[in-house]
């Protein structure tokens, strides 16, 4: 029986042999590496055509994840989203709250078919680095993960699941202390201890074969969704929409859907605190092509090629980087890319707290805050389909002092009207915020 | 604003790689290995950094690289890390790397190479800074995070512009994969002696011997020099590399004498000196 959801590209026309996604991808590794990440491409195209690998991940799945996940129709938050009909797929219902699940049980299963005992692994928002240490609790694996000192302190409570699913959690203290800076220290920690690491990445970047590799496993969200939403609705969605850093849910969710002409493929960019400060992580609206942790992609960079800091509310979002698959989707045109602001992700957050009584990571909720523009430009026709890549637990410590709802000294409040969007106008929610 | 123009206006300008070809085969005949110092541009300041590099070539190296430093130094251990932050936070840009190459060059007649990242290049334009190295006197470049099948845009203009192209090989390099490398390589191939980052180590990996020999048999038809980097900090260590490497490659313990050093004058008189400590330590093979 085919897999039911370890469902890999079957056409494969991307990337090519060299691992390149037309311009963009490639191999831009140390030497020390190359034998490792050789050994990943020959284990993985292995594993892909062997039925007893993709059974045992389908099994994990179905038993450990709790695929499939449900397909949510959010009416009371579409309400605020110029009346089209909003799906969500419920990525944050897997086990360890978020999409990124998918990718670390195939990659583990990997490890352990190399005869690895080891697994580094980078975080932004913790939530790669919580699916990561769950998967080397469930595999006996040893487990370090690298995040940057700030991620640690803005997702405290995801350092604190790590370490109680017994891996060690190592704060990077060199740089913009984020997600860029964590992969440098795991770049750094591989070159060392190749012999029996294998580095579980975390998103469709990095050196062929992550890129392809970490979407196939992915790849399952749409494949899912598509079904999911023909059986609904009875016909395909205008636009299917998620957030991107370095870019795997959305990969995840577009990919079942490329060959389909008709669905927009929408990636939510963070703008930080808007395009024009320069505070931000828009990799593909604002960068340039370059090179950055093994594969060629858009980056912000300067003039001379220096990576520059990027800013992002959202620490999973925080990234200079994207997967070489999307800067290929922007440039052929056949995936569309957007910025949205801090303070229109935290204002979608907690609009859909408060219809749907979902609280949704601030990460994905750059792709609902996504949604509601673009419901308003679709009108009441419009069909949109959402990746809710992860929930909110994690986040509340940011949305309580974002939003003053710690009852003294909690950090800044702001006013307590809800809105969905200023510039639609078609939404408010008159609420208290405490 | 496009960093991809060309801006090759030097024409055809030889750099410098038959200069170090002789460097490293006079050191051959001397019956010793030749001393190769790394430091950053720009660090502590861009002429700071010049004297200490010119410093360095006074007090015996033969050759010297100077780093171009990279906001994501993934190859670098805390030291160098510290010196590229440094650097960056002084402003250093791409002409203060080529000024830094000239001066070095004309002060001392040595070769000089350029250590860095790709992006930096990649964005700079590669017809570009090939040409502008080449002019300024560059004998060529390291690129460690350019693994030879990403290479042959780069090795066209570097071949183009008289420049070295200097391969990373690694103790984990397997033998065909070493032979891809030494084909495409020129200069010389700079031997990577542990698994890990840029740092002064206790002491000299085993492995290095053993890739100093495989890498060796495959270059055997070219006579490609290999030299040993990564981890070396003292004559000792010097000693004992020189002994099966044509060349000997010390950055981190240089780096960090200026670091620890009060002053620019007391930096520049200890790397002078850490200079001819290792100098006296390739000749004692």
């Amino acid at each position: 029986m085919p897999s039911q959801y370890f469902v890999p590209d079957p056409e494969g026309r991307v990337p090519d042999a060299a691992g390149y996604f037309g311009d963009f991808g490639g191999t831009f590794i140390p030497e020390a590496l190359v034998a490792a990440v050789d050994e990943v491409v020959v284990e993985y195209d292995k594993a892909k055509s062997d039925p007893a690998f993709a059974a045992e991940l389908d099994d994990l799945l179905v038993h450990y994840t709790g695929r499939p996940s449900a397909l949510t129709e959010v009416p009371r938050f579409a309400g605020h989203a110029g009346g089209a009909r909003v799906f969500l797929k419920r990525e944050d219902l897997n086990h360890t709250g978020s999409h990124k699940i998918n990718n670390v049980l195939g990659q583990a299963l990997l490890t352990r078919r190399m005869g690895k005992t080891r697994v580094i692994a980078e975080t932004g928002a913790g939530q790669h680095g919580v699916a990561t240490a769950t998967a080397c609790a469930l595999f006996g694996l040893d487990c370090t993960i690298y995040m940057g000192e700030i991620d640690t302190e803005r997702q405290a409570l995801n350092v604190a699941r790590m370490r109680m699913l017994g891996a060690e959690v190592v704060p990077v203290k060199s740089g913009s202390r984020t997600l860029k800076d964590a992969i440098n220290e795991a770049f750094r920690d591989w070159v060392a201890n190749v012999d029996r690491t294998h580095y579980l990445f975390g998103t469709v970047a990095g050196p062929h074969p992550f890129p392809a590799m970490v979407r196939d496993f992915h790849r399952v969200i749409g494949v899912e969704a598509r079904r999911q939403i023909l059986e609904r609705t009875g016909r395909l969605p205008d636009a299917a929409v998620a957030c991107v850093g370095g870019g795997s849910n959305a990969i995840g969710l577009f990919h079942a859907f490329v060959p389909d002409g008709g669905v927009r493929l929408v990636g939510c960019e963070p703008a930080g605190h808007g395009l024009e400060t320069g505070e931000h992580a828009a990799t593909l609206t604002a960068g340039e092509p370059g090179v950055l942790h093994g594969s060629r992609s858009y980056v912000l960079q300067d003039d001379e090629g220096q990576i520059t800091e990027p800013y992002s509310i959202s620490a999973g979002l925080d990234y200079p980087g994207i997967g070489p698959e999307h800067a290929y989707l922007k440039d052929s045109g056949r995936g569309e890319y957007r910025a949205v602001t801090d303070d229109a992700a935290m204002r979608a957050l907690r609009l859909l707290s408060r219809t749907e009584g979902i609280i949704p990571a601030i990460e994905s909720a750059h792709a609902l805050a996504g949604a509601l523009e673009l419901g308003r430009e679709l009108g009441e026709e419009g069909l949109i389909l959402v990746s809710l890549s992860g929930r909110g637990d994690k986040d509340m410590d940011t949305a309580a002092r974002y939003f003053g709802l710690y009852d003294a000294g909690g950090g800044a409040a702001t006013d307590g009207s809800v809105e969905a969007d200023a510039a639609g106008g078609t939404a408010e929610i008159e609420g208290d915020a405490t | 604003m496009s960093g991809n123009t060309s801006g090759d206006t030097s024409g055809n300008t030889s750099g410098n790689i038959r200069l170090l070809s002789d460097t490293l085969a006079r050191a051959k005949s001397e019956d010793r290995a030749a001393l190769i110092a790394y430091l950053p541009a720009g660090f502590p300041t861009v002429d700071g950094g010049i004297e200490a590099i010119k410093a360095v070539l006074d007090g015996g190296a033969d050759i010297v690289e100077v780093g171009l430093p990279h906001s994501d130094p993934v190859l670098d251990g805390p030291v160098i890390q510290t010196a590229d932050d440094i650097a960056l936070r002084g402003g250093v840009r791409i002409a203060d790397v080529m000024r830094t190459v000239r001066e070095a060059h004309a002060a001392t007649g040595k070769p000089v190479l350029v250590m860095t990242y790709w992006n930096p290049i990649d964005r700079y334009g590669v017809a570009r800074f090939t040409a502008e190295l080449a002019e300024a006197g560059g004998a060529g470049c390291i690129l460690p995070d350019l693994p030879v099948q990403e290479s042959a845009t780069w090795r066209e203009h570097a071949r183009k512009h008289g420049l070295a192209t200097v391969f990373v090989v690694a103790p984990s390099s397997r033998d065909a994969r070493l032979a891809e490398i030494t084909a495409a390589g020129s200069g010389f191939v700079y031997a990577a002696s542990l698994m890990g980052v840029t740092g002064t180590r206790e002491s000299v990996g085993t492995q290095a011997r053993d890739l100093v020999r495989r890498t060796r048999a495959t270059a055997a038809g070219r006579g490609l020099p290999v030299c040993v980097g990564l981890g070396v900090s003292d004559a000792e260590q010097a000693a004992e590399v020189a002994g099966f490497a044509d060349g000997v490659i010390v950055g981190s313990a240089f780096v960090k004498r200026l670091l620890d050093s009060g002053g620019q004058e007391a930096g520049v008189a200890a790397v002078r000196a850490l200079a001819g400590e290792l100098a006296a330590g390739v000749r004692k093979r």
